[in-house]
């Protein structure tokens, strides 16, 4: 354990049995006694760290497995014993980081191995029934051509029983609610092409449609699969490490003895010890002790709040520097976080539904199709009388109008596109929000972790070297965020100084002595003597340094802006949006970092607030873009238009946005909206694409000329044509990437500029 | 042409074959770790992915 802060002691008993029952609490039982816990461990890189690892574990007395996997950075334990084993003791031990994983995130992705499934039986029927196929287009004889549509009937029977599914659950899901999407033409093609397939097969016919059908099937679940891959690497790099709710408390009976309880069994009324370093489980209220509490994910307040008996803490906030024994107030059910999820919830279902692209486009193209097919079974009725002949040229018409390019066009770019994205450190959460993101008008953006790194930095001191070594040499000992500020400024050889006895006094400061000297590193009022008050008077963000009640040293400290964020919100003004800054913060600090920016700020915004601002704009008509991290903002990320967060955010705020970007620039959000624009203007041309295709195929299918041979070149083509210009995204910006080279400050709105124009 | 029919059963079949055991090893969980697998190919011990 790297961390020393000297209010918790790691030797406690009750505090390591609670880390052991929250370890056993975010295990599962796979088989009676046989438990699985699965931890995630940023630090695996290398094979090297496979082998440490599932060594170090699988010695542990009672593990019975331990498997690390590389791709995804976990370790899998499975552990046969009373109390779970020491994992993240030992991951510490030789050198790993260990954060308990969610659960829903270790579970395996059955939908995406069904997708996997039915993709490969659909492969392996359309190139089977493809072959056969070949031999009857190129003139075999009646025989073993009807042979051939035997086997090819056999074959396609069950994969469009089986791959087909996907299509037929969705379109009937569709249906049942008096809608249609692009599967509703896909199902009744697909079944209609097999049906008449087998007709023609039991009368001998020379044309059958199985080849179609199942080819049919193969593309469109290659889109179908790729969409579902995309979101789901999104969901899984976007859940997990840093859970913002504590899975449980230590909670004090009333006989005196100490019990870790799981969060959702703690009531109003009882007695919980908190450390420094926990997050508040429920809202509670101080009993006694003193602390500072971090906010800013909650109310994006950038500056700890102290916090003494009598005080109201929000579940979800978390305690920085000493112990306190609080009550709770209220269950996990009502407490702060869950009041954000309601609220989360009355946005989503506020906002009204966005239908996709790709589903608006159904909504005109199956009637427009089955339309078409029913007027030319009319015609031929009409024309020849001859039924057989009118039905067989109606369905011809319905396969060759399947949706087998529109699809494909979709997905195909919103993958290429997010494959961009996440060469730029952003992850996509589905394509929908890719298209909403195209045509988003205005920019939200919250100040604290979103627009600032959300930590501190010393900005300002009026120490000469040895004050400020002794003041680091202090500050390495707490876990206070000026604290760690200051001891990660300048180069460590200077730390060479010895002290003795460090003690933290919560919300006031660190106290150090050196032989006889005392050594004072904290708020002005409290290291300064009442005889030796200060020169001037700080401002609120500013530790004074006191050698025995005098004055040493003023260290001043500001939240840090993003790097690039002036050129990001510059790179935003001049395309044209207008920006503004949400926050829950004071106003002079929101003050202090939208001055700079030029744009403008709302400061002292409650949660509900921001989303009644979001919705007001919404009403306007603006379709606004909301940029968050906090808790406070999730509700917000969700009513919005579109919306981003950065890696760093809660998990809440993570899960609410659309898009997470995943490095510490803020140029992310420029160019996510111009790869979106790009990938929009795609997904327009590689529609128009497919009409194209069908106004040509259409009348030809129409007139009766269109075979099986036909149909299947006809189809291959279209898909070909759309997959090929979606790839286009890739490359177009591999180019200006390598034109960008050169330039490296320039090339970032260069780029968002050609591609918003 | 006729005598070459009875390769197509067994073309079939050998598809079958791959597709079945293409299913077999997406339920092992061989997929699970593509970046992992390569590098375990250096270890003596225990490389059976884990469900």
């Amino acid at each position: 354990m790297s961390c020393c802060v000297p209010t918790i002691d790691p030797n406690d008993p009750d505090r390591r049995a609670a880390a052991r029952e929250e370890l056993r609490l975010a295990s599962r039982e796979i088989e009676s006694g046989l438990w699985q816990t699965d931890l995630s461990v940023p630090g695996i890189h290398c094979g090297a760290c496979i082998h440490t690892i599932e060594k170090a574990i699988g010695a542990l007395p009672g593990v019975t497995r331990a498997r690390v996997n590389l791709s995804t950075k976990r370790t899998t334990i499975q552990w046969r014993a009373e109390a779970p084993p020491p994992f993240i003791e030992t991951l510490n031990a030789i050198g790993y980081e260990a954060h308990l994983h969610d659960d829903l995130a270790g579970t395996k992705d059955n939908t995406l191995s069904e997708l996997i499934r039915a993709l490969a039986v659909a492969g392996f029927a359309a190139s089977n029934i493809m072959l056969l196929s070949v031999s009857i287009w190129s003139g075999a004889d009646a025989a073993t051509r009807d042979l051939f549509h035997w086997i090819s009937a056999a074959i396609a029977l069950p994969t469009l029983i089986y791959s087909g599914g996907v299509f037929y659950r969705s379109a009937w899901q569709s249906l049942r609610h008096g809608r249609t999407n692009m599967d509703v033409p896909i199902s009744i093609g697909v079944a209609l092409a097999f049906g008449l397939s087998i007709y023609e097969t039991i009368h001998q016919g020379p044309h059958a449609y199985f080849d179609a059908a199942v080819s049919l099937l193969f593309f469109l679940l290659i889109g179908r699969t790729l969409d579902h891959m995309m979101r789901e690497r999104a969901r899984v790099a976007v859940k997990g490490l840093a859970r913002l709710a504590a899975r449980g408390a230590l909670v004090r009976q009333p006989d005196g003895s100490q019990v870790y309880m799981p969060v959702q069994e703690i009531e109003p009324g009882m007695t919980l010890l908190l450390t420094a370093g926990e997050r508040v489980p429920v809202d509670a209220r101080v009993l006694s002790g003193a602390s500072e509490m971090d906010r800013s994910l909650v109310s994006g307040e950038s500056l700890p709040q102290p916090v003494t008996s009598g005080d109201q803490l929000e579940a979800g906030t978390l305690n920085l520097t000493g112990p306190l024994t609080v009550m709770a107030t209220a269950a996990a059910k009502d407490s702060f976080l869950a009041e954000m999820m309601r609220m989360m919830e009355a946005a989503e279902s506020g906002r009204s539904a966005y239908r996709r692209i790709a589903d608006r486009a159904a909504q005109l193209y199956a009637p427009v199709v089955h339309l078409t097919a029913l007027l030319t079974f009319i015609g031929w009725m009409i024309a020849t009388g001859d039924f057989h002949r009118a039905i067989t040229i109606a369905i011809a018409v319905l396969i060759i109008t399947c949706p087998c390019a529109l699809g494909l066009a979709v997905p195909m770019v919103q993958v290429v596109a997010a494959r961009r994205l996440f060469e730029h450190g952003i992850m996509l959460k589905d394509g929908g929000a890719l298209e909403r993101l195209a045509d988003i008008d205005t920019v939200m953006f919250d100040k604290t972790g979103t627009l600032t790194l959300g930590e501190s930095e010393l900005v300002n001191h009026d120490s000469n070297a040895r004050d400020l070594a002794i003041a680091r040499a202090i500050a390495s000992q707490s876990r206070h965020p000026y604290s760690r500020a200051l001891a990660a400024t300048g180069d460590i050889a200077a730390a060479q100084i010895t002290l003795d006895a460090i003690t933290e006094h919560p919300g006031l400061g660190l106290e150090a002595r050196v032989g006889d000297t005392t050594y004072r590193l904290g708020r002005a009022d409290w290291t300064l003597d009442a005889a030796n008050p200060l020169k001037q008077i700080p401002d609120t963000a500013s530790v004074v340094l006191s050698k025995d009640g005098r004055y040493l040293a003023a260290f001043a400290f500001e939240d840090r802006l993003r790097p690039d964020a002036a050129q990001a919100v510059a790179a935003l003004t001049s395309a044209g949006f207008p920006v503004e800054i949400l926050s829950g913060d004071r106003r002079a600090a929101v003050q202090a970092v939208a001055a700079p920016l030029g744009v403008a700020w709302r400061a002292g915004i409650s949660p509900s607030g921001k989303t009644a601002q979001i919705a007001a704009a919404l009403a306007r008509g603006q379709k606004p873009l909301m940029i968050g991290d906090g808790l406070n903002d999730a509700p917000a990320l969700t009513a919005a238009h579109a919306s981003m967060a950065p890696a760093t955010a809660a998990d809440v705020g993570r899960n609410a946005a659309d898009l997470v970007f995943l490095r510490d620039s803020l140029m992310a959000v420029p160019e996510a909206i111009a790869v979106a624009r790009r990938a929009a203007q795609l997904i327009r041309e590689n529609l128009m694409l497919a009409i194209g295709y069908n106004v040509i195929a259409v009348p030809i299918a129409v007139l009766g000329y269109v075979t099986p041979l036909i149909a299947a070149i006809a189809m291959s083509l279209s898909s070909l044509l759309v997959v090929a210009n979606a790839l286009r995204l890739g490359r177009t910006n591999r180019l200006q990437k390598q034109k960008s080279n050169g330039v490296i400050g320039e090339a970032p709105t260069t780029r968002l500029a050609g591609g918003m124009a | 042409m006729t005598g070459f029919f009875f390769l197509v059963p067994i073309a079939i079949a050998l598809g079958l074959v791959g597709l079945l055991t293409f299913i077999w090893t997406l339920k092992d969980g061989q997929y699970d770790d593509l970046a992992g697998a390569a590098e375990r190919i250096l270890h003596d011990d225990g490389d059976r992915p884990l469900r």
